[in-house]
């Protein structure tokens, strides 16, 4: 299936999780705030959270910034 | 005693307060613009900044997964967090981004609230980062709002419920200095939660003039950042605070419109 990823389209196999998508990406267990579909999913549901067809999913992190 | 110790004990005994936790340290540092995270982390460290800003973006997939990214540098742990919401124009992005970055660092509620009116000035929308604070407070956060140099603002900001206003000296990396002192005056006069000086430090003299004003504290990064040496910067900057801060707790002499003489001026050599 396909996700939004980050405004980028991503291939993801159907029914993946965060998790799942986070480890494909090598990032699993960062610090990465989650969003899909403009609302927050809070790392404690990351496991569970399983993602959907044209989900708009945004990764986000900290960076250097004033 | 030596300098630095004498800097530590001054620092001790006279905290900066946001949202009932103390802060021996006066002086807030952003992690933007360094050459790398290397250099970000000598910086904040020779600032002897306990509160380092941040920014909130979407995570760079591409990169390598063994690089370490900036909060490993500057761990929760050890230093205070202090996302941003820079580069947000409307309340609803300003939110948005705080929301995330709440989630990010396991639900700390300190914000720099910022929404920008304007490209070129970066000057804040007002209407909108009141609109903002309200909602943030509204949900439990702890809103540091980086405001205009207008005591009115300021004063809406802390009614809104903001923990500090952090006011303009000079556009966001201009390092044009303290352009607005009579304001900055009137706001540390105008509100009672702490006012701080965000945006438009150049050097350390500026920022020992915001101290000198009566602000409790100063934000800084391009200053710091863009020095040719960002770490001895750095140090200078966490000297002028400190110095800032006791010459407005010691109290300046009155300005006199004639000369005094410091020596006395009776029984010289030459008296005859």
């Amino acid at each position: 299936m396909k996700i939004l990823l980050n405004g980028a389209h991503h291939e993801l196999a159907p029914g993946a999780t965060i998790v799942d998508l986070m480890s494909g990406l090598e990032i699993a267990g960062h610090r990465v705030a989650v969003e899909v579909n403009g609302r927050v999913v809070p790392a404690s549901e990351h496991e569970a959270h399983r993602l959907d067809e044209s989900d708009r999913v945004e990764l986000i992190s900290a960076i250097g910034g004033g | 005693m030596s300098v630095a110790e004498e800097h530590m004990r001054q620092e001790l005994s006279d905290p900066l307060t946001i949202a009932g936790r103390d802060y021996a340290s006066r002086l807030l540092v952003g992690t933007g613009k360094y050459r790398d995270l290397d250099q970000t982390r000598r910086a904040v460290d020779a600032s002897g900044a306990e509160i380092v800003t941040v920014a909130i973006r979407r995570t760079n997939i591409g990169q390598d997964p063994g690089e370490p990214n900036l909060l490993e540098v500057l761990p929760p742990e050890r230093y205070t967090i202090l996302p941003n919401t820079a580069g947000c124009f409307t309340a609803e992005e300003a939110l948005r981004t705080a929301r995330l970055a709440r989630e990010l660092l396991g639900g700390a509620a300190l914000v720099k609230l910022e929404v920008i009116g304007d490209r070129n000035t970066l000057y804040p929308d007002m209407i909108a980062t009141l609109e903002a604070a309200e909602v943030l407070v509204r949900e439990g956060f702890e809103v540091m709002a980086y405001v205009s140099d207008d005591p009115l603002m300021a004063r809406r900001a802390e009614e809104a419920g903001c923990v500090a206003v952090m006011p303009l000296a000079a556009p966001i990396g201009s390092g044009l200095g303290i352009q607005n002192r009579y304001n900055v005056r009137e706001i540390v006069d105008s509100v009672k939660v702490p006012v701080l000086v965000d945006a438009g430090v150049g050097t350390a003299s500026d920022a020992a003039i915001a101290m000198e004003l009566g602000c409790d504290g100063v934000l800084m990064n391009t200053a710091i950042a863009q020095a040719r040496d960002p770490v001895l910067m750095a140090a200078a900057m966490r000297h002028a605070v400190v110095a800032g801060r006791a010459a407005w707790l010691a109290g300046r002499m009155p300005r006199k419109r004639y000369a005094s003489a410091s020596s006395p001026e009776t029984d010289l050599i030459s008296s005859s």
